[in-house]
């Protein structure tokens, strides 16, 4: 089962994500943004950082890169897609997902770690998870709040397109506290949060447990999977 | 200011032009240099210097790139120290930064540096460039960035001044830091109105690498290429050096030339991605980053480092901005810039390399088999000196030294003479007092803005008692770093304040488990040229330099910042000090508050009564005067071979060092950590030690660590103290039911309640 | 030069924090009459030859679907500049 990540100039979580898919029981494919040869991975990651510098608009650059335009013709058929804060960012400017992000309402970057609701478990990245299941994922970003027309977002609740909500707080402004989104098909997902940073025992967020015990994030990865192995 | 310039045909102010016009005045002192610097120069190259010469030497032997005024204390780091000590160091000072051995044939490389002075003119760039200034150094060694932090010292919280300057350096270190995807893993804010004019912005990083992937700054080989790539240079930082500039000819163009330093951590992640792709190819022979005195700094340390020459040709720098001089070209700070020398043969791989990053670069030059620099502008020869007299044998003084006028009558001023509480309310309102000043208070607003979670590696950040890396993922093996300093007892005993910042580095790299072992150090200080700042700094790094000694751990590299001071007033001697320490395995890392319930808490070594430059004094009671903290590094020692011993056999819970605020405050930090209350008692220390309360609660007594141990482990965690020398005493009980913090006889506070005051302060004060 | 000048402006009915923060700024310097700022962006397009009308017309279409995010910004203008 290989996954494939895209790195672009000024992705930062390329690393991060590649470890999430080994500890899952995948394996990660390294891809570069301007080869549009994604190796026959069975799914692709966009993982977080700052592509391209947050030039233009955040992704904005990137959503022209040739994998990028390879994956966007891929999701078409199927292909399972995870965007991941920029990736997030890079597959609402490629229109895999509707709406916009922009600058956070406070102004101020934040690093914390965020409760989520999980609203769609019907996806390639979320199947593993149960209804309503309230998981901890670490935010970091300046630029992570959710707009889109008042149309849009009755289309995404009405057609219950969300996948994940903000609990206790909403860190940055996003509109119906949106945290996730995933395309009609289920294949397309992205949010803002960083699942590959709640993956490994010792390096994720604190829980009632233990000091940085919390591994919420794996479930993203051990969903893709699984689903490929069902194909 | 300046005298008339003769209009020169082409521009430029050339060799044969020094030989044949010797007495053009020149502009030596507007630049920083002395008469006697300048004859020297004249000296050195047996005619006056070009203006581009000039503007090499002045910059290159500036207090900033030449350490001047500091080498001669600087050296003791190098004497003072053992063949034992030096057994894990690969690469000691004088290189970009120390490289340390630490195992399983990896090696780390860490460096603090300060970044002062830009951070009050421009608060968000300066700091922005201080974070991608360090990095660079790092990466120049051949190692991948893993890690920042930061070491901040602002004036009066309440003025206003001090808001705009926080915003700034928190903006600017989250975004460079962040846009990098380095972890930031710790650090320290201190509030005094000494910094007021005086902001300390020191930023530490450290980078991790195999032992073969060891890069050096040098050019040693004759004919291999010298190769300028990064970001275009413009005209950043060159705000003295547009004394040169021909204002009388050139009408387009800016005439104001900024002194701030512009960032770009896109470029700069860019760059390290290149560079570390560079590296791993083989094709690079030497490196340099650009940092102070840019291209000026790289050429003449390249060269003399490598004991050859080279010839530049200083029209192939590609250019921001074409109006700019040969000598702004050499003065320029541009950042994200690195220097590389690279053999012939491989300069189509090294092409290949950058144009796959976009990164653009140039051939300025070669390396040639002759003690001397070339520099070229077009056809006319602009410089031609001997690298080693730029880069490594500037200006060596001694300057005057003397003891502070005012130093025996604040020596005698001890704090015994403050009233102490009279009952246990006024005990407690002051330990609630105290843990809402802005010092102890929390510091998550600024941590809250930067990512430490990226790269998946970070098993120890704030609010720990320091911060933790893992290296090795198949083993574990990882690195703690600590960085501490303590102005106001470095005002009263400078020596001392200087073993006391180690002492506490070096307690909190064992509280979290590892070992110390190396030690980097940033000495802000204020105008060299003040006889009793000198003496100051003298001392400082005379205690630096025995504790280093007696705790057998190098200084492996540092930074110095002189002349921070508003008119005569300098601020408190500050010598930041790094401690580095090695932890087998990361797993067994040990937190610094309680998570479990009903762990006995014992306070590991003795409290005495001893107020003076405490945090009681100086922020409940505005006094600072006397002695601080009596030290016995012996002490420190055994404290450390305890804390590792322990938790190798998997005794300690959680170990928190007692420093600024003393046991109180840690107390209540160590509860608010996961939010698990205790019990508490005194009346063992009070008898013990033969203190009063207020001692108990707020003497900064060194050599303390409060631990707790599960249930299970009491007795054979008594039993290893005993056996090793370390006085242990059962001061608590670890209580996550009750929601207070109950101190006996003093007053059961209400956890809630403590972090609504210790909580609201930043927010408060800035936003 | 020549250049071709794109302006964009954030959507009108959307949120703009930026010229929010900046508007609040201004208001405690006691700038009130001033009732609301908003940020767009100005790009020039430099050609080194006389512009086309084929040329504005790539950048009305090089506007509206790269240089701008049509859920988020409106073009309010594309202009020659010489």
């Amino acid at each position: 089962m290989k996954i494939g990540v895209i790195t672009y100039p000024g992705t930062l979580d390329d690393r991060d994500a590649q470890r999430a898919i080994r500890l899952a029981g995948g394996t990660p494919v390294p891809l570069w943004h301007a080869d549009d040869d994604l190796k026959k991975v069975d799914a692709v990651v966009l993982p977080g950082g700052f592509s391209y510098g947050d030039y233009l608009r955040c992704g904005a650059i990137a959503a022209q890169a040739p994998a990028t335009k390879e994956v966007i013709r891929l999701a078409g058929q199927g292909l399972p897609v995870l965007g991941i804060c920029n990736g997030f960012q890079i597959l609402v400017e490629s229109h895999l997902l509707p709406g916009g992000l922009i600058r956070n309402e406070k102004q101020h970057f934040v690093c914390k770690d965020q409760k989520l609701r999980v609203e769609n478990n019907q996806t390639s990245w979320t199947n593993m998870f149960e209804k309503d299941e309230e998981i901890l994922i670490p935010l970091k970003n300046g630029e992570g709040g959710y707009i889109a027309s008042d149309e849009t977002l009755k289309m995404l609740e009405d057609e219950n397109l969300i996948t994940f909500r903000y609990l206790d707080g909403n860190p940055n402004g996003s509109l119906n506290d949106i945290a996730g989104l995933t395309n009609k098909r289920g294949n397309v997902v992205g949010l803002m949060p960083h699942p590959e940073h709640a993956v490994e025992p010792g390096f994720g967020p604190d829980t009632k447990t233990a000091m940085r015990s919390g591994i919420d994030g794996l479930k993203f990865f051990q969903s893709v999977l699984q689903q490929v192995v069902n194909a | 200011m300046l005298g008339k310039k003769k209009l020169e045909p082409s521009g430029v102010d050339t060799t044969a032009m020094a030989t044949t016009e010797p007495e053009k005045e020149q502009p030596w002192q507007e630049l920083g240099l002395k008469q006697d610097e300048y004859a020297e120069i004249k000296n050195i190259l047996g005619r006056r210097p070009t203006s581009s010469e000039l503007a090499m030497y002045s910059v290159m032997w500036s207090e900033h790139c030449s350490y001047k005024s500091s080498k001669i204390y600087l050296r003791q780091f190098g004497e003072k120290v053992t063949p034992e000590m030096k057994k894990y160091l690969m690469v000691g000072m004088g290189e970009n930064a120390g490289v340390v051995d630490i195992g399983e044939g990896l090696a780390v490389t860490f460096k603090v540096e300060s970044h002062n002075h830009p951070s009050y003119i421009e608060p968000f760039q300066g700091a922005a460039t201080g974070v991608g200034g360090i990095v660079r150094d790092i990466l120049s060694m051949g190692a991948r960035p893993i890690a920042v932090m930061d070491q901040l010292r602002f004036g009066a919280p309440t003025n206003p001044d001090t808001a705009r300057v926080v915003h700034g350096v928190v903006d600017g270190i989250s975004f460079y830091g962040n846009c990098l995807g380095l972890p930031n893993i710790g650090g320290e804010t201190v509030f005094d109105s000494v910094y007021q004019g005086n902001p300390l912005v020191n930023a530490l990083s450290i980078g991790s690498m195999k032992h073969e992937d060891l890069q050096l700054a040098k050019a040693s080989n004759p004919g291999d290429l010298v190769i300028l790539f990064g970001a275009r240079t413009g005209a950043d930082g060159i705000g003295g050096v547009s004394v040169l500039a021909s204002e009388t000819f050139e009408s387009t163009g800016p005439t104001k030339r900024p002194a701030v330093q512009v960032g770009d951590p896109f470029a700069e992640k860019v760059l390290i991605e290149c560079c570390l792709e560079l590296f791993n190819s083989g094709v690079v022979a030497g490196i340099q980053d650009l940092g102070g005195a840019g291209i000026s700094c790289a050429t003449s340390e390249l060269a003399s480092n490598g004991g050859k020459g080279m010839r530049v040709q200083l029209k192939n720098v590609l250019l921001r901005d074409e109006s700019l001089t040969p000598e702004e070209i050499l003065m320029s700070e541009s950042q994200e810039r690195m220097c590389a020398v690279v053999p012939k043969k491989k300069l189509k791989e090294f092409e290949k390399i950058v144009q796959k990053w976009e990164v653009e670069y140039s051939v300025l030059g070669d390396v040639i088999d002759e003690d001397r620099l070339y520099i070229k502008w077009g056809h006319e020869e602009i410089v031609n000196v001997p690298p080693r007299t730029v880069a490594h044998d500037g200006p060596i003084y001694e300057r005057p030294v003397k003891l502070p006028k005012y130093q025996k009558a604040l020596n005698k001023d001890s704090s015994s003479g403050l009233a102490r509480a009279k009952n246990a309310s006024e005990l407690a309102s002051q330990l609630m007092e105290l843990i809402a000043t802005p010092n102890q208070a929390d510091k998550s607003w600024i941590t809250a803005q930067y990512d430490k979670y990226v790269g998946g590696n970070t098993a120890l950040s704030m609010p720990d008692d320091s911060g933790m890396i893992r290296v090795s993922e198949e083993s574990g093996l990882g690195v703690a770093l600590a960085t501490d300093a303590n102005g106001k007892y470095s005002y009263l005993n400078p020596y001392e304040g200087a073993r006391l910042a180690l002492a506490e580095a070096y307690r909190n790299v064992a509280v979290t488990g590892a070992l110390p072992r190396a030690v980097t150090n940033c000495l802000n200080f204020g105008s060299p040229e003040n006889p009793e700042v000198m003496w100051q700094f003298k001392e400082a790094t005379a205690g630096l330099a025995d504790a280093c000694l007696e705790l057998g751990i190098p200084v492996t590299g540092g930074n110095v910042s002189f002349y921070n001071q508003s008119g005569d007033i300098a601020i408190y001697p500050t010598p930041v000090v790094g401690v580095l320490g090695v932890i087998d395995d990361v797993a067994r890392r040990i937190p610094s508050g309680w998570q479990d319930d009903g762990n006995n808490i014992y306070l590991l070594g003795e409290t005495f009564d001893e107020l003076d430059g405490s945090a009681w004094a100086k922020d409940l009671h505005d006094h600072l005067g006397g002695q601080p903290p009596k030290l016995d590094l012996a002490k420190e020692k055994l404290l450390a071979e305890l804390l590792h011993g322990a938790s190798i056999q998997g005794l300690i819970e959680s170990a928190h060092d007692l420093s600024e605020g003393g046991l109180g405050i840690a107390v209540l930090e160590a509860s608010l950590r996961f939010n698990v209350g205790a019990r508490i008692w005194l009346g063992d220390i009070l008898d013990r030690d033969q203190i009063d309360q207020t001692a108990a609660l707020f003497s900064e007594s060194q050599s303390r660590v409060l631990v707790t141990v599960g249930r299970e482990d009491d007795v054979k965690f008594q039993a290893l103290c005993e056996a090793r020398g370390v006085p242990c005493l059962r001061i608590g009980v670890t209580d996550s039911t009750s929601g207070l913090v109950e101190i006996k006889d003093v007053a059961d506070l209400k956890l809630e309640d403590i972090r609504t005051s210790w909580s609201g302060v930043m927010s408060e004060l800035f936003g | 030069m020549p250049k071709i000048i794109v302006e964009i402006m954030p959507k009108q009915d959307l949120l703009d924090p930026q010229g929010k923060a900046v508007s609040n700024s201004l208001h405690r310097e006691g700038k009130k009459e001033i009732t609301a700022v908003r940020i767009g962006k100005r790009i020039e397009l430099h050609f080194d030859r006389e512009i086309t009308d084929q040329d504005l017309e790539m950048a009305k279409t090089q506007a509206a679907n790269f240089l701008s995010n049509d859920v988020i910004e409106d073009v309010v203008a594309v202009t020659k500049e010489d």
